[in-house]
């Protein structure tokens, strides 16, 4: 082997090598972002995850703020949110799936589902606002924002429910039908059953993606300093469910961030990093949940 | 055939038993059946649920063109286009959109210039270099990254980037738009590296190995033989990105300030397209005020931007085998 | 073509045409489908046997740009089930299906071949449990599995996960079964038992079955259909054929001399 054949390949070698070390520094920078932020997260806003921080409105006083009517906002809105994205967005997975012939009116929805997939958030919070809140005159209410959170992960929630059900083999689909079942049956009995993990982990990540949604809200008018909570959805009396809360003004989370940050005293940032710390807590939980019943349910549907 | 016959029939042929006893009554009744009514009235509803998706994308692009048409009948296209200050709520009021669409595009390019190059490098790394255990340890923090809510990037660049940021350049605003470029780069990562990672991983392990077997190494076949037949899957990959930049609003609206100025220097602060809506937002604006039509007009501008990114992202994608 | 036989018919099948989109994949077939026999449908790849068998059932009906032309005429009441005027559920609920790859459903050993009942509107458990053991007994599998009724399909051996989607598509008590390359992806002791089972079920239903192995359809059927592009080339009682086909083609493929 001559000696330029050596230099070359000691010298391919290196850069392979040093390349290797780059590679690994690259990846490496979104992890080390993702903990330094978290861990930011936890130096300045862990102390000031109380009782009293969770139960306080918010007030002048930052010391004795809290986010109340912000979960209790959030937790609203994503009631109205999970009753309106899930039967539109399974409906339509299913459509598309199991019913749909391949023609032009399909290749058009499934084209729609996959640009609105890509549209910016806070352009959903315009037509809310233009639609929802004028033209419907739903104002800025728990209804309307749950509407468009709705309206915004609805394009994930068909395309993961999609796959969920493409991963049903069409050989037990093919058994259902020679037995004689009609096409609602087979869906009804076999395809929706065994894709159910595989739509429920679209539907968590889906939730978790909305909880932290600011823009789309603040668009149609959310308020990021109330003093009260919305009625609550039951009543005392017959029928004991009440809706008066739709109507009702409201704050998120995410918005009661962003207020407080754009403070400028910084004892307001402590109560934003709390209010991150959980919004990022809640994060967690819901994408390890979409993680866990996901291989709880590979192990259990063996195909 | 009675069913008589045929049974007398069977038994003087092979001693075997009439089924008729077995049978129970199914009938075959022709098209009218039960069930088909039921069936059809399924169908429909999922049918309007199917197509309700379009009415969504009807909705938006009504509303804006909607709001848009009353907003330019009150302002020329070309000063929209031309006129280089936005301040439609002063006395003075300027209609252009060009110090908006400045800001967009220098956040985002600043975080392409971060997100491009390691979103690329980590994708070969992963894809060409990493061990297994490494990337499946690396993968799920990368997915967290983009679940992070953004308003919580948002205090992140405020109050850890910019602080820092101004160590180096001490005469830094408070608001810019360097630690909001630098933080969205870092958001989109993931997104570029694991639709680019899912391009080279559908390359077929026999070129790599032609390539290898010539004595190669793996840095010289993954930019020689991968990336390259991966090209499309690529370039699908950061036009996606770009659109995600683009459309970002909470990290420029919380680090780069809202005072929309014209322009180029990353180290200034600016309001983008997005940082722009929300702001007006914030304030009160009564419906039909021209004020409020603003932010339409705004908001057709910032989805005609992401169309085209997103169909482009669309069309380049579609020209790769999914793994 | 149609050899005279003693007995009575089941199942009839007159200038049978059949087309994926522009290709026609079934050219005029006519065979007769006799009642409490086992008729086989062998020939190369390709040939169209399973396009055919498909056809009995309507399985077609499920992809689109697939057109049927020509009769299956169904004993005794002489419907043309192949009509588009007939619904194609009603077919299936008489006709019923085993597929080459077992395929029972990711439910329980009871519920599997429960299913097929229950969608026939059998809802007491008294009744369900009366049919699912006899199917289960009349498949050979009932002493196998009678104490895990409840277990999931899935720890079934592959020779058993056959025999139980057997079961599942006898507990409705069909018309006419039809059995698609059954045993192609079971080794040969569960080949061997699904044939044996094969030649006993004849005496309760009427079976069609296609087979790539000869030797199998000599083992198992009382009429052989040989078929070759499409096209019917020889139908036969199996004994005749296999040892006097009338056909060059048939002598050639029973042979060997292709495959």
């Amino acid at each position: 082997m001559s000696p330029s054949m050596k230099r070359s390949i000691t010298r391919r070698k290196i850069a392979d090598t040093a390349f290797a070390a780059v590679g690994l520094s690259a990846t490496l920078v979104g992890v080390v972002t993702l903990l330094a932020l978290i861990l930011g997260l936890i130096l300045d806003g862990l102390p000031r995850l109380t009782w009293q921080f969770f139960t306080s409105y918010p007030s002048r006083f930052p010391e004795q703020a809290g986010i109340l009517p912000a979960w209790v906002g959030t937790c609203l809105v994503m009631l109205v949110t999970a009753f309106a994205a899930v039967p539109l967005g399974v409906a339509a997975a299913i459509y598309l799936e199991e019913y749909a012939p391949r023609n032009w009116v399909t290749d058009l929805i499934e084209i729609n589902v996959a640009n609105l997939a890509g549209v910016p958030s806070i352009v959903y919070g315009l037509m809310a606002l233009g639609l929802f809140v004028y033209q419907f005159r739903l104002g800025a209410s728990i209804l309307t924002a749950g509407l468009t959170l709705a309206l915004l992960i609805l394009p994930m929630i068909i395309l993961t429910t999609r796959e969920a059900i493409r991963s049903v083999p069409t050989s037990i689909r093919e058994a259902a039908y020679a037995l004689g079942a009609t096409k609602w049956q087979t869906v009804k009995d076999h395809v929706l059953p065994y894709s159910s993990g595989g739509t429920l982990t679209g539907l968590i990540l889906a939730f978790s993606r909305a909880v932290g949604e600011t823009a789309p809200l603040m668009t149609i008018g959310a308020l990021s300093f109330i003093a009260f909570l919305p009625h609550p959805p039951w009543q005392p009396e017959f029928p004991y469910l009440s809706f008066r809360w739709l109507m009702d003004s409201f704050t998120v989370m995410p918005i009661q961030m962003f207020n407080w940050v754009s403070r400028p005293q910084e004892a307001f940032h402590l109560n934003a990093a709390a209010t991150g710390l959980t919004l990022i807590g809640m994060t967690l939980l819901m994408n390890g949940l979409a993680i866990f019943l996901r291989a709880r349910y590979r192990k259990r549907i063996r195909w | 055939m009675a069913p008589q016959q045929s049974a007398s029939l069977l038994t003087s042929c092979c001693g075997a038993k009439p089924s008729s006893s077995r049978r129970t009554n199914n009938r075959i009744v022709t098209a009218q059946s039960r069930h088909q009514a039921q069936e059809r009235a399924i169908e429909s509803a999922l049918l309007l649920a199917a197509v309700f998706s379009v009415a969504i994308t009807v909705g938006i692009v009504g509303v804006l063109i909607y709001e848009s048409l009353k907003f330019f009948g009150r302002v020329s296209l070309i000063d929209f286009l031309t006129d280089r200050q936005w301040t439609p709520l002063f006395a003075d009021a300027h209609y252009g959109i060009l110090p908006l669409v400045a800001g967009t595009l220098v956040t985002t390019t600043v975080a392409l210039e971060v997100a491009l190059p390691l979103g690329t490098i980590t994708a070969i790394y992963l894809s060409e270099y990493a061990p297994y255990r490494l990337r499946e340890t690396v993968k799920p923090f990368l997915e967290l990254l983009t679940a992070v809510p953004t308003v919580v990037l948002g205090y992140f660049a405020l109050l850890s980037v910019t602080p820092l940021l101004q160590r180096l350049w001490p005469t830094l605003p408070g608001f810019n738009m360097l630690s909001a470029g630098l933080v969205i780069g870092v958001m989109i990562i993931p997104y570029i590296s694991s639709v680019s990672e899912d391009a080279m991983r559908a390359v077929p392990m026999d070129l790599r190995e032609g390539s290898y077997a010539m004595g190669a190494t793996r840095l010289q076949t993954a930019l020689r033989v991968v990336v390259p037949s991966a090209l499309s899957g690529i370039a699908a990959a950061y036009v996606l990105g770009v659109s995600r930049a683009i459309g970002e609003t909470m990290v420029v609206a919380i680090a780069a300030g809202m005072q929309p100025t014209l322009t180029l220097n990353p180290m200034e602060p600016a309001a983008t397209i997005t940082a722009y809506i929300v702001q007006v937002s914030l304030g009160d604006l009564p419906y039909g005020s021209i004020g409020y039509q603003t932010i339409f007009a705004a908001g057709l501008v910032l989805l005609l931007m992401t169309l085209v990114f997103n169909i482009a992202g669309h069309v380049l994608r579609k020209q790769f085998p999914q793994r | 073509m149609i050899p005279t036989h003693e007995s009575a018919t089941k199942a009839e099948v007159k200038g049978l045409n059949f087309y994926y989109g522009k290709v026609q994949a079934l050219t005029d077939v006519n065979l007769t489908i006799a009642e409490g026999q086992v008729t086989a449908l062998i020939g190369p790849s390709g040939c169209g046997k399973t396009t055919c068998l498909r056809c009995f059932n309507r399985m077609h009906d499920l992809y689109q740009g697939t057109r049927y032309e020509g009769e299956i005429i169904l004993y005794p009441d002489k419907i043309n089930v192949i009509d588009h005027s007939v619904d194609p559920i009603e077919v299936r609920m008489r006709v019923s299906m085993v597929f080459q790859k077992p395929n029972p459903f990711p439910k329980s050993i009871f519920e599997n071949v429960a299913y097929g009942l229950r969608i026939r509107g059998v809802d007491r458990r008294s009744e369900l449990h009366e049919k699912v053991e006899l199917a289960l007994r009349d498949a050979a599998l009932w002493d196998e599995v009678k104490d895990r009724l409840r277990d999931p399909a899935y720890v079934l051996s592959g020779g058993q996960q056959q025999r139980l989607c057997i079961a599942r598509a006898l507990a409705p008590d069909p018309e006419l079964l039809l059995f698609d390359e059954p045993t192609s992806a079971l080794d040969p002791t569960a080949t061997a038992r699904i044939e044996e089972l094969v030649s006993q079920l004849k005496e309760k239903v009427t079976i069609v079955i296609v087979t790539h192995n000869m030797q199998q359809a000599a083992r198992v059927s009382d009429f052989t259909a040989f078929m070759y592009l499409g096209r019917l080339v020889e139908f036969d009682k199996t004994d005749r054929m296999f040892t006097n086909p009338s056909n060059k083609l048939t002598e050639d493929y029973i042979t060997g001399r292709f495959s």
